[in-house]
């Protein structure tokens, strides 16, 4: 019993850092169909800048608004000087961002080294939450608690905001949202710099759980990939649902059946894929 | 023989003959080994280049054929006691039965979904070699296939195992080349630019997609094969996005949807990683930087680029002006 409700939880917290990553992902390949391969390295980036900042004094609040702005102006930078330049050429983009995911990826060894780095917890949130028997990492429980309240929050920004509007619209039918004068050359490095800001917090939030290694992006970025596809493209409530499915099926996974865990996370995409290839939610195939 | 087709078979003769003369050429043995790199990986790059430059098909997992391929073969002739030859078939025709699989799964989606299904499937490839360590010895890899004595040629020698090599290459040239010609390549050329119109036309544009696939797979697993018979050990790496991406580039940098780019873009990436890597430790930097730079200074690959070149000088126009990345995407109204 406590077996499976401490698992249960773990997957929770897991899926909960699908999220933020994943969430990020799914705005800037539903609105510009970018599928931005670099979106594990900014989280790595972000986890790595975090530590430098906690290295150099800052609370770990502080870095995780440092991480997040960090990468955000990172995105903006390279949306504007790269990825501006190749509207409309889908392969382009994958491979500029592959190629920048490879730079970022190499640069992190270079600066950090290889070693992995553990990421102190916040005082504050340290030790253990108690019921009966069943403890349970009070950070875990944060974790959990911040991802809900993101999705709550860009459920606001998309279904009550004018920008969120704007955003639907771009989803549903980029042609026609133009069409009727939706500025896209504004919306889309907004999106791009929000959802870089959200895979550079994710980072440095997840660091306690994960730690922080060479490698951390190409283990992640499928991940997004998988959420994304099981869920259904563009959608939020798909990466929520698919976020949390993931979650669950890694931390069961990795406890019962260690040696293939990795593996067995794939195998929802691959029945869904068989059985319904816009994803769980999605209107659209990919 | 179409005319545009003449040059090309000249230039390929011209580079046979290059290539048998390359051991008199060059004495020294590490020369020859890493021409033997080339070939194995234009083999690699030519096969991608089937489904990227002629189908459309853009796929970021086709390290998996190669990996899984090179894990057979060693698996089979060392840790289950079968005969090269066996071991050989046998890896090849799984792997082949994998490109169905994959096949299946990725044409699901077109476009950058089938980018993110092939990478998420290959990550499941590499996660398994990587975390499976009681089958594949993990990180440590597998090793100790001795190279065969086909006809009582000793392989080992690495003139010998050059020319080994260098069959499967000319196999893959032709017999690619004639698949592209075929009627079933002309329709997945059809397929890639105008696929409502093939299927209004009443081609079964899934069917013409899939078997491309599977015989890329195939010629993926050929280069799996010698890729193990070369290195004589295998690890998780085989199997990395890296070693999806270094062959995406090679296609990307040779020139998309031309017979001999591919070979052009391998040789690039081999000689570029084996120099950078005598000096300096930042290959994955390197490659970045070369792929980015490529995208947006080189974006038709070179072997287009030096044709459009010969047009120019030549005050013609450039014979294909079709845009060099092709464009994959087609969203369903």
């Amino acid at each position: 019993m406590n077996f499976w409700v401490i698992q249960g939880l773990n997957g929770l917290a897991f899926g909960s850092l699908l999220f933020i990553l994943a969430s990020g992902f799914s705005l800037i390949f539903g609105l510009m169909r970018i599928v931005n391969l670099s979106h594990g390295a900014y989280f790595m980036l972000g986890a790595y800048v975090g530590i430098s900042a906690m290295a150099a004094g800052a609370s770990f609040w502080t870095a995780i608004l440092i991480g997040g702005i960090a990468i955000g102006a990172l995105g903006a930078v390279i949306e504007r000087l790269i990825l501006r330049r190749l509207t409309g050429q889908p392969l382009a983009q994958v491979l500029v961002t592959l190629g920048i995911a490879f730079i970022i990826a190499d640069a992190c060894v270079w600066i950090w080294t290889g070693d992995p780095r553990p990421v102190p917890m916040p005082r504050e949130l340290a030790g253990a939450f108690r019921v009966h028997q069943l403890a349970f990492p009070i950070y875990r429980l944060f974790v959990i608690g911040i991802a809900f309240a993101l999705a709550a929050a860009l459920w606001f920004l998309l279904e009550r905001t004018r920008l969120g509007a704007m955003i639907r619209a771009g989803v549903d039918d980029l042609n026609m949202a133009r069409a009727i004068g939706i500025r896209t050359s504004v919306l889309f490095p907004v999106v791009f710099c929000l959802g870089s800001a959200l895979a550079g917090a994710g980072g440095v939030l997840a660091g306690p759980i994960l730690s922080v290694y060479p490698g951390l992006d190409t283990d992640m970025l499928p991940l997004a990939l998988v959420v994304v596809i099981l869920g259904g493209v563009g959608s939020l409530l798909g990466a929520f649902v698919g976020s949390l499915i993931i979650g669950f099926i890694y931390s069961y996974g990795q406890a019962l059946f260690p040696d293939l865990a990795y593996m067995i996370l794939f195998l929802p995409m691959v029945l869904v894929l068989t059985l319904r290839p816009t994803g769980l939610f999605g209107r659209q195939a990919i | 023989m179409n005319p545009a087709s003449r040059p090309q078979a000249v230039l390929a003769l011209l580079a046979i003959a290059a290539l048998l003369a390359m051991p008199w050429l060059v004495t020294s043995d590490y020369y020859i080994n890493i021409a033997t790199q080339v070939v194995i990986a234009a083999i690699l790059a030519m096969s991608l280049n089937l489904l990227v430059g002629f189908g459309g098909m853009i796929s970021l997992g086709h390290a998996s054929y190669l990996g899984v391929a090179a894990y057979l073969t060693i698996y089979l002739s060392t840790h289950a006691g079968l005969g090269s030859l066996a071991s050989a078939l046998i890896a090849i025709a799984t792997t082949t039965l994998l490109a169905m699989l994959f096949g299946y799964l990725a044409l699901r989606a077109s476009g950058l979904g089938l980018l993110m299904i092939t990478l998420a499937l290959g990550q499941i490839l590499w996660g398994i070699a990587y975390r499976w360590a009681s089958l594949t010895g993990g990180d440590n890899g597998l090793g100790g296939p001795v190279r065969p004595r086909p006809f009582g040629i000793d392989l080992m020698n690495p003139t010998a195992f050059f020319y080994f090599t260098l069959i499967f290459l000319v196999l893959a040239a032709w017999l690619i080349s004639r698949f592209v010609q075929s009627g079933l390549g002309q329709s997945l050329q059809g397929a890639r630019d105008q696929p409502r119109r093939m299927r209004a036309l009443g081609y079964n544009v899934w069917m013409v997609q899939w078997l491309s696939f599977v015989f890329a797979g195939f010629w993926g697993a050929i280069a799996g094969m010698l890729y193990a018979y070369y290195h004589q050990f295998v690890s998780p790496q085989a199997l990395h996005l890296t070693t999806s991406a270094e062959t995406l580039l090679m296609v990307v940098a040779g020139g998309t949807g031309t017979l001999f780019g591919p070979v052009v873009g391998a040789a690039l990436v081999v000689i570029l990683k084996n120099v950078v890597s005598a000096y300096i430790t930042r290959w994955l930097m390197l490659l970045g930087v070369v792929f980015v730079a490529i995208v947006l200074f080189m974006p038709e690959g070179i072997v287009p680029g030096l044709r459009r070149l010969r047009a120019a000088m030549k005050m013609q126009p450039a014979s294909s002006a079709r845009s060099a990345l092709p464009v994959t995407e087609e969203r369903p109204t």
